[in-house]
């Protein structure tokens, strides 16, 4: 097949996910049309429960569209996409390593050497600030420690795409700026497609090139699709405060509010 | 409440303990002291006894008859929970038709299987092994099953799109989850191997603490008896000592070394 050298990172085409059976089933989300460009980060805002994550499982291949296309820079996805990095909300660190061996053994399917991963582990924990932290385990470090552990693990395979699942949702507020500014800088190095699913409005456009907003659930459709253009390199924190800043996230707040109410009216429904 | 003070306590109900059997058998309160000694024997006799025994060269063999039954009780039924315990998590089929079957042999008292053990693997070590091997096995079946079935699915779908195959997943995620399960019941496992060791020596058998116990008893030796239990309770105690050893070198990357009480 030919793939033309400007193919989209991540092509999602009237994509529909159905969970259970094709009929009564539920449909999460519904003709999602959506290309990443290479370079590109693209934040995914949307109220709870909308399939935000649906859309990222999908990019991995760890969810089978039920129809659509999904590719890949420019190839059919098939099985799991080795092409990207994916961190999780949760903690997906395997708890009975430390950091070093974490990192190390993401380099394990390349074939790299023992010692030649071990050396570019210690690299890599070095960059994402956890130096000192080399030997500890899972459990002796903070969330927000364990998160750049994560980080680490997903970049040392250099994946042409990353995604990201609400990856600081589970952490402070400070260490989610601290942990927003390290990720800019790290992307900022070689600019990789990001998907980054997040329900926090301004993280979205502190750190992104565009927006896409999601309508509620169920059968989701991407109902907003809005640059940020504002300048690089930002600081997650000082950025908040620009006027442009409020311009925008005025802007995309207008679409996204219906849909939060809505989302919520119907929880509201099913609690009743 | 400070360790020092703990300490004294747990001291204090241990002496308070032996001083009531002293003066219950030393002096006629409840019945005649010949009568009482007999069925009681005193604390003197049986700690003298327990001094006679562990300084005279008999003991030992008796001893590193159980060890090497309880060892080899727990090797081969560890190895054989392990082996099944992955075998039927990695494969649904073979745990959903052998599961009645599983069920039925692991409810079944193992002690009745003892003289039928005796009579496949004769009086030596092997069936006192076979019975360990019994008990052994289904625990550590159980945990490994459980422990491989409930790898946390983040940590799985993370180590799969980290690019690891299914060798690898297995190294790196099943394995390590397996153990976790079969530690901590490690000492459940063990205690049971020892168990298995000593029953199958009291039913039969020329060797080990089992048959020391048993041939006290026969010639209504309570001394001997008594005896033979305290050296049971040290050795069980350095076992379980060497087992928690074992857990703490290995586990150091959970939480809060957990110390189940059992075994």
């Amino acid at each position: 097949m030919l793939t033309s050298p400007i193919a989209p990172a991540v092509s999602l085409r009237n994509m529909a996910i159905t969970f259970g059976s094709k009929v009564g089933g539920y449909t999460a989300v519904q003709g999602i049309d959506l290309a990443a460009q290479p370079g590109e980060f693209i934040a995914i805002v949307g109220p709870t429960g909308c399939g935000k994550s649906t859309l990222l499982n999908a990019s991995a291949g760890l969810l089978k569209p039920s129809s659509g296309d999904v590719e890949i820079l420019g190839v059919p996805l098939q099985g799991l996409n080795g092409r990207a990095g994916y961190l999780f909300q949760q903690d997906a660190l395997m708890p009975w390593k430390t950091a070093l061996q974490n990192v190390a053994v993401a380099l394990e399917p390349k074939g790299t050497s023992h010692a030649d991963a071990e050396m570019k582990a210690r690299e890599w924990l070095r960059r994402v600030g956890l130096a000192a932290f080399v030997d500890r385990y899972p459990h002796m470090m903070s969330g927000g420690q364990r998160k750049r552990v994560a980080l680490a693990q997903m970049l040392i395979r250099d994946p042409e795409i990353l995604l990201m699942d609400e990856p600081f949702g589970p952490l402070d507020a400070q260490t989610r700026q601290i942990m927003g500014n390290l990720l800019l800088d790290l992307w900022a190095a070689d600019r990789k497609a990001v998907l980054f699913v997040t329900h926090d409005l301004e993280e979205a456009i502190a750190l992104s090139d565009r927006v896409v907003v999601m309508s509620a659930g169920p059968a989701a459709r991407i109902i907003g699709d809005f640059p940020v253009t504002l300048p690089r390199p930002r600081d997650i924190a000082e950025i908040r405060l620009e006027p442009a800043f409020h311009h925008i996230h005025k802007e995309i707040w207008a679409s996204l509010r219906v849909e939060v109410q809505k989302a919520y009216a119907q929880g509201e429904g099913a609690s009743a | 409440m400070n360790r020092m003070k703990l300490v004294l306590l747990q001291v204090a109900v241990g002496l308070g303990f032996l001083l009531l059997w002293h003066v219950l058998t030393a002096y006629p309160i409840l019945a005649p002291t010949k009568q009482t000694q007999f069925f009681f024997s005193t604390p003197a006799d049986v700690l003298a006894r327990v001094w006679k025994e562990l300084t005279s060269t008999e003991i030992w063999g008796h001893l590193w008859i159980t060890l090497l039954e309880t060892v080899l009780a727990f090797a081969f039924g560890a190895g054989g929970g392990i082996l099944f315990g992955f075998l039927f998590a990695r494969r649904e089929l073979l745990a959903a038709v052998f599961d009645p079957y599983i069920k039925a042999a692991n409810a079944l008292p193992r002690v009745v299987l003892a003289p039928i053990f005796a009579l496949w693997f004769g009086l030596g070590i092997w069936s006192k092994v076979a019975l360990g091997f019994t008990l052994v096995f289904f625990i550590v079946f159980f945990n490994v099953y459980q422990g491989v079935r409930e790898v946390s699915p983040v940590v799985l779908a993370n180590a799969r799109m980290l690019g690891l195959n299914e060798r690898q997943l297995l190294r790196h995620v099943y394995w390590p989850a397996a153990l976790t399960w079969m530690f901590s019941s490690l000492h459940t496992s063990v205690g049971f191997a020892l168990v298995g060791a000593v029953v199958g020596e009291y039913l039969g058998s020329s060797a080990g603490l089992g048959y020391k116990i048993h041939e006290a008893e026969s010639v209504f030796d309570v001394t001997g008896v008594f005896a033979g239990m305290v050296i049971l309770s040290i050795f069980v105690i350095l076992i379980d000592a060497f087992v928690t050893m074992i857990e703490r070198r290995l586990l150091v990357w959970r939480p809060a070394p957990s110390t189940n009480g059992q075994g």
